[in-house]
């Protein structure tokens, strides 16, 4: 039997006065709409390591699937900050769903709205945006991860299409996908993107099994072995690394959203805890020790959360640098999986059980922390960005 | 079929509510605010099921200032057609249903629904007013309402039971739980709000019949007193004397 959702969203700064009331209505639909799809259903869900097909429908209609796709193209056409709102949301429902709601967006819509061309646009994005197509995206392979310009997968001209080989590693949606934005190399070593689609020869999509993290969420491979792709299926408008980076960028944007969501469900319910377990005659929350922790999760939340609405802004305004974007991705995922962490301990044995989300969440956290840049690659961009010294390789 | 849905504005059911100016005024400060539960899940959602069922139309209306743009918005958002927003600023009962009376006897409503109170005041007096005001028929806590023809049946809860009422024409129905299922917005419907009618009506002259002195909190809890199993006596007397419930 699920737990009711006892969840109320911390605001300590008031941050909600800098958001539009239509900004609040999204978030508090998505809000509402995880309290009745998501919670529900979520524990079993991982518990199983099942994917939740039947909430594709439902994340559609709250909007989770391009946001920020102009409405020509099937999306919503909001700005920056709703999507970001959308993400914490989901997240607070769970990492996994926010992961497939991110795929879909960033990963998938804002490649092929971005680099493709109108045909792509207009026979893709209504039905990504709908939910009635669910795509995938293959940047990372077996042993290229923090460093994907290394990628072997590559494609041959062979005049109409293109011969595609090679196999791509940890992809979110990848079982269930119908089309996978894929990046190769063509002859010369320049890096392309392009759609490949279910069905097409040579293209299977092997399930990854044994994931202690994210097991809501589907997660596979992509495998190549001679795949005819055709020559329309490749986008027109970038080559080279800033194709797949642009992506990331959007997507570790919707993160440093999402997880202040997970860290959000975590202290809510620490704090709850705090106030109805008695020790020593008193509620938990009455010690210091305890206290020190709550105090330092809001404290934590808050920042992140300006740190994400003022990074929103800036991409608004078409300012924000890809720097400041892994700042606040790596700074607001660290911040998470810390509460969650802290939050579990305050929790006792209760804590490592399905009937509280906190141990949940810190497992999904252990994907988010490695996934779309890890915590140390991170670092190593904001150390480049003061001091102008690459110390990658 | 034209129907007019009647919202409230009230503080979010988490809000730990608080006075100003010597206890009173309810202090709005960091509060949420929300459309009355009764007149959205039930009104506005059962209004929904007809419109969508038989055709026709729904407007909104509220009584209140600019603020109150983001709960009909939100109306708006779940479905319905265009808003009316009467620009005055009172929650006295006699006053809001009188602006709201006002302006429906004009448009030829089919029927005008609101919930069956509002979570804050409430008062459960405005459907009542509206329809004396308007001179037609008024059906308090109905928990159903069909439409066949020009012929509405409401079931009503009353004490122990239920009572089955049919109206004909013009009629107020204030709605309770069992009428509908909440609806959440969706993305489509906030997007389409964006662009749906709100006309601002300026409000007509009405006198304020009643005015609050003062507000109360309850008590706040006292700490619980165990008593000693053996010390049953003990326990009467404070039953009797303190409790007073024996």
């Amino acid at each position: 039997m699920a737990r009711t959702d006892l969840f109320q969203a911390p605001d300590y700064y008031l941050v909600d006065d800098l958001l539009t009331d239509e900004q609040k209505l999204i978030r508090d639909s998505v809000r509402a709409w995880v309290k009745k799809e998501v919670s529900p259903i979520i524990e079993e869900a991982c518990q199983t390591a099942t994917f939740p097909k039947h909430l594709i429908k439902g994340l559609a209609s709250v909007g989770a699937f391009g946001p920020y796709i102009p409405t020509e193209y099937g999306g919503a056409g909001l700005d920056q900050i709703s999507y970001g709102l959308i993400m914490q949301e989901l997240e607070r429902g769970d990492s996994g769903i926010r992961s497939t709601a991110s795929v879909q967006s960033s990963l998938v819509m804002y490649p092929i709205f971005t680099y493709g061309s109108e045909e792509q646009k207009r026979k893709y994005l209504p039905k990504l945006a709908a939910g009635e197509m669910m795509g995938c995206f293959g940047l990372t392979e077996p042993d290229h991860g923090s460093n994907p310009n290394g990628m072997i997968t590559n494609f041959k001209d062979a005049g109409d299409h293109v011969i595609l080989n090679g196999a791509k590693m940890w992809i979110s949606n990848a079982p269930f996908a119908d089309i996978a934005v894929v990046w190769a190399k063509n002859e010369h070593g320049v890096i392309h993107g392009l759609v490949v689609e279910r069905g097409m020869e040579g293209f299977t999509t092997p399930e990854t099994h044994g994931k202690w993290s994210l097991r809501a969420s589907a997660t596979g491979e992509l495998v190549f072995d001679n795949v005819k792709v055709p020559k329309e299926n490749i986008f027109p408008n970038v080559k080279g690394l800033k194709g797949p980076l642009g992506c990331l960028n959007s997507a570790r944007y919707g993160i440093s959203w999402g997880v202040i969501g997970a860290a959000m469900d975590c202290y809510d319910a620490a704090l709850r805890y705090s106030k109805q377990r008695i020790q020593f005659g008193k509620p938990i929350g009455a010690f210091q020790l305890q206290q020190k922790k709550l105090a330092e999760m809001i404290t934590e939340i808050t920042k992140a959360q300006l740190l994400s609405w003022r990074l929103g802004v800036l991409k608004n305004e078409h300012r924000a640098t890809p720097q400041q974007i892994s700042m606040a991705k790596r700074n607001n995922v660290n911040m998470a999986l810390e509460i969650t962490r802290n939050a579990r301990q305050m929790l006792g044995g209760m804590g490592i059980t399905g009937e509280y989300p906190i141990m949940r969440h810190m497992m999904n956290l252990e994907s988010v922390v490695t996934y779309e840049g890890t915590h140390d690659i991170h670092l190593l961009i904001t150390g480049m960005d003061v001091t102008g010294f690459n110390a990658f390789e | 079929m034209k129907i007019l849905v009647c919202i409230s504005k009230v503080p979010d059911t988490t809000t730990k509510i608080s006075f100003v100016d010597n206890d009173t005024k309810f202090n709005e400060d960091k509060v949420q605010f929300i459309v009355n539960p009764y007149d959205e899940w039930y009104a506005l959602v059962r209004a929904l099921e007809l419109t969508e069922k038989q055709g026709g139309t729904i407007t909104i209306i509220n009584v209140g200032p600019a603020d109150n743009d983001q709960i009909i918005r939100k109306a708006l958002a779940i479905g319905a057609n265009d808003s009316v927003r009467i620009d005055g600023n009172s929650n006295e009962s006699f006053y809001v249903a009188s602006q709201i009376a006002e302006y429906a006897k004009t448009q030829g409503y089919d029927i005008v629904m609101t919930g069956k109170e509002t979570i804050d005041y409430n008062g459960a007096e405005v459907g009542g007013m509206i329809a004396e005001l308007m001179g037609v028929p008024y059906v308090s806590h109905a928990s159903t309402l069909d439409v066949d023809g020009g012929k509405a049946t409401m079931k009503r809860n009353i004490e122990g039971g239920y009572e089955t009422v049919e109206v004909t024409g013009t009629f107020v129905v204030s709605c309770q739980k069992g009428m509908a299922e909440a609806r959440i917005p969706n993305m489509r419907g906030i997007m389409a709000a964006r662009t749906k009618p709100l006309t601002i009506v300026a409000p007509v002259n009405v006198a304020q019949l009643t005015s609050i002195k003062v507000f109360t909190l309850p008590p706040a809890k006292a700490a619980v007193k165990l008593i000693s199993p053996d010390n049953v006596a003990e326990l009467v007397n404070l039953l009797h004397t303190e409790a007073k419930v024996i």
